[in-house]
């Protein structure tokens, strides 16, 4: 097909390069160099979406991200599509696939154009909080259907193909935008040394001047930007980064920018400059999708420019409607002219720029166009709001034979799915009412201009609210938060001389606070010439002859289908704050976040109240200041990096005998090994009996191990832990029980004196990172004068885990450490050599039965296993998981902290008030709050044991329990533990019980789905009650 | 008060809606009110509503510092369930949550209470421990729920990662289907608009900057815009700035300010139709009726008033959420944002009087409030009319801090939103 609407004189696209896409299953041919929005309205597609609420006919108004409608599914195949991608956004690249994302079932005949046409009316803002409640079941159906109707693109329906990267950087002054106020900027700074980063939403750097006329330094825009990016690619000092869009504004001046990577690989025409590309060549196969740039400015110089507002009149989103600017734009980049009869309506002389442009190409364009037969392009009337404007452009317009319409304004566009006329009449000054004659004018493309909004979005990411320039009639940057500094039209001016000056003076004087100082020269200006302008109008909603609330609708915010009636209706309801007007009529809540309409909406709701602008003030603007997938954010976090898996030294052994895996705080650890036909219960059984009567080997090298140093270590640990420290001998080990402030047990674990200054702490698998910060909390904010240093080395040990009574007979076998019952008693631990490796044993036992930790050097911690193992075979050594370690434990009424405990729980409860050293000079923490009155009344859960009456039958871990079956809401405890032992021959199981302490022997109840069964209270040890086995 | 209907919407169609009533006054505030609360949140706005409407104390005032609704309750996700560990929380959640399935109707506004099911989800075995405990207690208590194994949790939510090699699988989840969302300005402004019709007066854009108090026993407030006004009772419901009207007052609250944030994504076609929560992956998501994903973010470890919070936890989330929906990589990210949640050391609200006699606070609701709102409302609002507070809120008396009776949600339900 014919690119109807393509001129020549682009300055992006690549006439000799025809690429191929597909709109709506339908192949078009664009020019490589265009976005999508250029390369479509090449091809004359008016309409690409039906709006949200009414289902209207949208087209293309913008040509950046301050576009609304022209969001589309991109995409060739499942894995690859991406929802809502704008037009304006998207660099056409061969083969490239979209479709629009509304309209069913077809964007011609679209149903919610219909019903928007038929029950349009019955949709004011927040229609829904006032219907849809009757009656009450119905909410469900209504909700099913406008779920129907939700929604823009879709998300794929597999996972994501690509990859996405994060870099960081540091420089001394961070430029965003690179239009003419960033360029010249980066230009001074770089001269001082400084190092600088510029980067630019758009693939090519130059901003504004891509598609401007003005003259600079004598040269035309295009010369001069050439130079100036060839001046900065030869300092090594300067980085930019193009396609690169500063989304988020952070604290500390910390800046979240995301780059488009595969736009640059797609063959793109790129301005020729360096690109990062840390991952490889531009060929290498695994190229980011996207990266996110992290950067830490010690300066920002926003230098954003500004964002042309359309005027907001009846019908104003028919096709065919579009930002004066965006016609310039289209024309001088991408060579093309969107229409052939323009009107164009404005509030001041830069509108202007978008008739010259139109008409020039129109007359360039005129051999051509009647070769072909077509209707020449032309520029039909200016419609100016202002009564007597006068300046140089208006007069070029003029003598260019085109009618300029003064003081009156366009009241309406006529058309169906494009704009076919428009409606013309005389308004008075202020523009609040239309006072003559309405004309009508055939015209199909409608440019409009209302003035220029400073792009604050970032500056408000730090917190400062815009306030109103009332001479620019904007909004500009408020207070600033920030070492931050701005330059060019986001400061409201717009005249290119001063936008200049002010980019030189802003980049000497964020270089100079970055610690660079250099004086400006007259060369390091640009000079532009000085172009007279007659002062624009703050104008925003033109009148209609009805009402706001009768005239055809007035579009303020196009993606959401907010009306000026809406807003004005809102104020009406009592609606005043702009938030709550915002909220009301979801102005701005688009994916645009309102870029185009808020500041008219600001207008709307001010007039409406009888205030100014400045009163009735902005919304703020949120990060991002334009979407970026979830991807991108999430960077490599995902997949088998979301969370790295912890294994140990010990890992490949335990696949190979096909152990199952539990996840452990990050680690993953043996839950049991089943032998061929076992089933989990058997393997259980076989495990425990083997530890009970000859020996078991368990990795317990995820064990949380802190090393802890200094002159006060004692003092530290007797203040962290409940019980006593200060005298423990070198060459012992402590169990130790550790409270927060409420009195509640948050950790426990074995700790071991290796010198007077030098501790081994263990804490549990999954409470390690935890603790260590817990330590340095009241180390660091409460206890500045203890000399203490921690050091986490859970990694650097492997542990291996013998018990069993068997444990003395193989280790000995394997060590110089005479582990004789007198030599090496319980509680202890030594330094020595097994198998030959440097190790420390420490005798302490979680299974009751004797038990030797043995830790060596990670490194060698396989060979030390293998090597147990091997040596074990003559005592039929058998390895077991932590699921045969918890019921061990249990058997023996040892508590997991995390699942007999739920941070309710003191010692007492535990029945371990043995562990509360109350005479310390101190104090520890947790005695505070755990002598509060509740802490030590009467009705606290406590620790027990309970026999199921049926012996077989497992009590269900969580399972509630009541005394009386009859009054189920009344709990008295739940079940924590419950496991079949082997050794016993029975269920057991541990479980909070409300004065369980004083309830032994009697009848429990667990009210089931189906069932209640039973249980007998007993002490919660069920196994060697002294203790003797793991004494030996 | 004009009642809303879809015939009423016919009607003012006719009309142009032209002519559609104010939802509240501007009014100046009187001098003296009965009661003052302080805070135009969901939960102050309630408490009037409920005092105008059950007890008929409607010589009434809330003062809120910026915009109704503009503080937590017009920045959360909007999470409803009341499937929480311990009696009292349940009891209290739970009475909210009956509230909240007539709240519509009772206001005449739809709040768009949307019963679309809450599964928590489960990724390891002490998960699933926790996750038993507390359905067998919710069911004992009378509170709908099922515990679900992975793969009636995928029947349920067909797009979730339920594969077997995910780094924490899915091994089950608790259900609670009369859970869901809500649209929360809806909430603020049908509160609002039913008090106000009722008599209360809404003062907005009016902060209190002090209280009038006289032998510990409070008379009035401060305000820079109207000076003093006074009131026999002064209720504060301030969510994230209730510690600074304390200090106001002279005392100190057990309360700690943090950032929290959320996000949503530009809206698609509505692919999950059910709210999914997760502690151990600690994602939390639903997609709204205009198709927006809405995700709540981990709470900043920092304090702080500025409602904004920190980059990395906005990282940490959408990780989280891609672990759970690999499918959402390519949806783009539209808005964050932040509030300030006043989170306690038990993780539960505080209801009940102060040092200060006549002086009440309602707060401490931290991450999870939003769900409360009615139920807070109704119970806040029967203790201040009554001599004594209301029973289901007498467990969260502030003296639970010295006495030692705190009710900690933290283990069993983890970050409650
Ligand atoms: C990101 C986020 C996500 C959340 N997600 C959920 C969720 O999914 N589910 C859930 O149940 N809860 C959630 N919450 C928590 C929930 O939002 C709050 O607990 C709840 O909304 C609190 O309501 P409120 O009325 O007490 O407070 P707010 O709505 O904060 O109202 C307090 C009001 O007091 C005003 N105020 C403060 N100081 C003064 C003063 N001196 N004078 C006058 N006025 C003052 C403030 O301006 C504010 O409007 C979330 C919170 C956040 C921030």
């Amino acid at each position: 097909m014919k690119q109807v609407n393509r001129i020549v004189g682009g300055r992006c696209v690549d006439y000799d390069a025809e690429i191929g896409f597909t709109f709506n299953g339908k192949s078009y041919q664009g020019l490589r160099g265009d976005t999508l929005a250029s390369a479509l309205l090449a091809n004359g597609v008016d309409v690409l979406a039906r709006s949200f609420k009414y289902g209207r006919p949208r087209g293309i108004i913008a040509a950046g991200v301050e576009e609304p409608n022209a969001i589309l599914q991109v995409g060739a195949t499942e894995a690859t599509q991406v929802p809502n991608v704008r037009a304006t956004q998207q660099i056409l690249y061969a083969g490239l696939v979209c479709r629009s994302t509304s309209g069913s079932p077809s964007l011609r005949w679209s149903l919610t154009g219909l019903v928007g046409r038929l029950f349009g009316r019955l949709m004011p803002p927040g229609f829904y909080y006032k219907t849809f409640m009757f009656p009450g079941f119905m909410w469900r159906f209504y909700e099913y259907v406008m779920r129907r109707v939700a929604g823009l693109g879709k998300a794929p329906t597999v996972k994501d193909p690509d990859i996405y990267d994060h870099l960081n950087h540091h420089c001394d002054l961070l430029i965003i935008g690179a239009g003419p106020a960033g360029l010249t900027a980066a230009r001074v700074a770089g001269k001082s040394g400084a190092r600088v980063v510029i980067l630019d939403e758009q693939a090519q750097l130059g901003g504004c001047l891509l598609h401007m006329n003005n003259r600079i330094d004598g040269l035309p825009p295009a010369t001069w930007l050439a130079q100036t990016l060839e001046q900065l690619t030869g300092l090594d000092n300067v980085l930019m980064l193009p396609g690169t869009a500063a989304v988020g504004y952070h604290d500390h001046n910390f800046i979240v920018a995301h780059e488009i990577v595969a736009h640059k690989t797609s063959g793109h025409k790129m301005a020729g400059h360096k690109i990062v590309n840390h991952a490889g060549r531009d060929d290498s196969p695994r190229l980011p999708r996207e990266r996110i740039h992290k950067i830490r400015a010690a300066q920002v110089i926003l230098a954003t420019g500004a964002q042309e507002r359309p005027l907001v009149f009846s019908n104003n989103d028919l096709p065919g409607c579009i930002q004066a600017s965006a016609t310039s734009v289209y024309i001088h980049r991408y060579g093309v002219l969107p229409g052939r009869r323009l009107v164009l309506m404005t509030t001041n002389d830069h509108g202007y720029q978008a008739a010259l442009d139109w008409h020039a190409a129109g007359v360039a364009g005129q051999e051509s166009d009647e070769k072909r037969g077509r209707a020449r392009r032309q520029v039909v009337a200016v419609v100016d709001a202002r009564p007597q404007a006068d300046s140089p452009l208006i007069q070029a317009i003029r003598s260019a034979g085109i009618r300029v319409i003064s003081g009156s304004a366009v009241i309406e566009a006529i058309g169906k799915r494009r704009v076919r006329g428009v409606k013309i009449a005389a308004i008075d000054s202020l523009g609040g009412s239309v006072t003559g004659k309405v004309e009508t004018i055939s015209c199909d493309t409608l440019a409009s201009s209302g003035g220029w909004s400073p792009v604050v979005h970032l500056s408000c990411h730090t917190g400062s609210k815009p306030i109103w320039h009332d001479e620019y009639g904007c909004f500009v940057p408020g207070e600033t938060i920030q070492a931050q500094h701005c330059a060019g039209a986001i400061t409201g001016v717009m005249t290119l001389g001063s936008v200049l000056a002010q980019g030189a003076e802003s980049g000497r004087v964020a270089a100079l606070a970055a610690g660079f100082s250099l004086s400006l020269s007259d060369d390091d200006i640009p000079q532009a010439e000085a172009i007279e302008e007659a002062p624009g109008i703050q104008l925003f909603h033109l009148p209609h002859i009805k009402s706001t609330s009768r005239a055809p609708k007035q579009f303020v915010d196009f993606q959401l289908d907010v009306s000026a009636a809406d807003i004005e209706l809102a104020a009406r309801e009592g609606f005043e704050s702009i938030e709550h007007v915002k909220r009301y009529t979801a102005l701005g809540f688009g994916t645009d976040q309102g870029k185009l309409g808020n500041v008219a909406g600001v207008a709307i709701t001010a007039r409406v109240l009888g205030k100014s602008i400045a009163e009735t003030g902005t919304t703020m603007f949120r990060p991002n200041y334009t979407p970026i997938s979830f991807g991108s954010v999430v960077g490599r976090d995902c997949g088998e990096l979301f969370d790295p898996v912890r294994y140990t030294a010990i890992q490949s052994w335990h696949e190979q005998q096909g152990a199952k895996f539990e996840n452990v705080g990050q680690w993953k650890r043996p839950w049991y090994y089943p032998r061929p036909g076992e089933s989990m219960q058997d393997s259980l059984n076989r495990e425990c009996l083997a530890v009970r009567q000859q020996v078991g080997i368990l990795d317990a090298s995820t064990l949380g191990k802190i090393d802890i140093q200094g002159p006060d270590v004692r003092e530290f640990l007797n203040r962290i832990y409940t019980n006593a420290w200060l005298k423990l001998p070198v060459g012992q080990c402590r169990y130790g029980l550790m409270c927060g402030e409420d009195g509640m047990v948050i950790d426990d674990g074995v700790t071991a004196a290796l010198g007077d200054n030098h501790f081994l702490m263990h804490t549990t698998t999954g409470g390690a990172a935890q603790i260590l910060e817990w330590l340095e909390l009241w180390h660091q904010t409460e206890w500045q004068e203890l000399r203490v240093y921690f050091n986490s080395v859970t990694d650097q040990w492997n542990t291996a885990t013998l018990s069993g009574p068997k444990s003395r007979d193989l280790l000995q076998g394997l060590t110089d450490i005479d582990l004789s019952g007198e030599a090496f008693p319980f509680m202890h631990w030594r330094v020595g050599r097994v198998a030959g490796i440097p190790a420390r044993v420490f005798r302490v036992s979680f299974t009751g039965e004797l038990s030797y930790e043995i830790n060596v050097q990670a490194n060698y911690g396989l060979r030390l296993w293998q090597m147990l193992v091997s040596h074990g075979e003559q005592y039929e050594i058998t390895p077991y998981g932590t699921e045969t370690m918890h019921i061990l434990r249990a058997e023996k009424g040892f508590v997991i902290v995390g699942q007999d405990t739920d941070g309710s729980v003191t010692p007492d409860d535990l029945g371990m008030g043995w562990a509360l050293s109350k005479q310390k000079r101190f104090s520890f923490i947790g005695k505070r709050g755990m002598a509060r009155g509740d802490c030590q009344s009467r009705g606290r859960k406590q620790l027990v044991g309970l026999l199921p009456v049926d012996p077989e039958y497992l009590l269900s871990e969580g399972s509630q329990l009541v005394c009386d079956p009859a009054q189920i809401a009344n709990m008295v405890g739940h079940v924590t533990s419950s496991y079949y032992s082997a050794t016993l021959g029975r269920c057991f199981a541990l479980a909070l019980v409300k004065d369980g302490h004083r309830r032994m022997g009697e009848t429990i109840y667990s009210p089931g789905v189906k069932s209640v069964s039973r249980a007998t209270i007993c002490e919660p040890v069920f196994y060697d009650p002294e203790g003797e086995r793991q004494n030996v | 008060m004009e009642r809303y209907s879809g015939f009423g919407l016919i009607k003012h169609a006719i009309r142009h809606h032209e002519n559609w009533q104010r939802a509240w006054r501007n009014p100046a505030p009187k001098k003296q009110y009965d009661i003052i609360i302080v805070g135009g949140g969901g939960h102050g706005l309630a408490t009037a509503y409920y005092l105008a409407k059950e007890f008929g104390v409607t010589n009434v005032a809330v003062m809120e510092k910026g915009y109704l609704g503009g503080g937590n309750t017009g920045r959360n996700t909007t999470i409803v369930r009341s499937n929480y560990l311990w009696n009292e929380s349940a009891h209290l959640y739970e009475h909210a949550l009956q509230l909240w399935e007539g709240l519509s109707r009772d206001l005449n506004y739809n709040v768009m209470f949307s019963q679309r099911g809450v599964l928590n989800l489960g990724h390891t075995l002490q998960d699933m421990r926790d996750i038993r405990r507390r359905v067998n207690a919710n069911r004992l208590n009378g509170i709908d729920g099922e515990v679900l194994d992975s793969t009636q949790v995928q029947k349920l939510v067909p797009i979730l990662n339920c594969s077997e090699k995910s780094r924490y699988p899915v091994l089950g989840a608790s259900w609670q289907p009369r859970g869901g969302v809500a649209r929360h300005d809806a909430v603020a402004w049908g509160f609002a608009r039913a008090a106000d019709s009722l008599g209360v007066d809404l003062i907005q854009e009016c902060e209190v900057t002090g209280f009038e108090i006289e032998d510990s026993r409070v008379r009035g407030v401060k305000t820079r815009r109207y000076g003093s006004i006074g009131a026999r009772k002064v209720a504060c419901v301030a969510a994230g700035n209730s510690g600074l009207l304390a200090n106001l007052a002279g005392f100190e609250l057990p309360i700690e300010s943090h950032p929290l944030q959320a996000l949503v994504s530009e809206p698609i076609k509505p692919v999950l139709h059910r709210v999914v929560m997760s502690n151990q992956v600690h994602g939390y998501i639903s997609q709204s009726n205009k198709g927006d994903l809405v995700i709540g973010a981990g709470i900043d470890s920092y304090n702080g008033y500025g409602q904004r919070g920190s980059y990395p936890k906005i990282e940490q989330a959408l990780a989280a959420i891609i672990e759970l929906f690999p499918i959402f990589s390519r949806v783009p990210m539209n808005r964050q944002w932040g509030g300030t949640v006043d989170t306690t050391p038990d993780a539960c609200p505080i209801i009940g009087e102060s040092p200060v006699t006549n002086l009440f606070f309602n707060c401490g609701w931290g991450t999870g409030g939003f769900k409360a709102t009615p139920g807070s409302g109704q119970v806040f609002a029967a203790s201040l009319a009554g001599d004594e507070m209301h029973p289901l809120a007498k467990p969260f008396c502030l003296t639970r801090f010295y006495s030692g009776a705190l009710i900690d949600e933290h283990g069993a339900a983890g970050v409650a939103h």
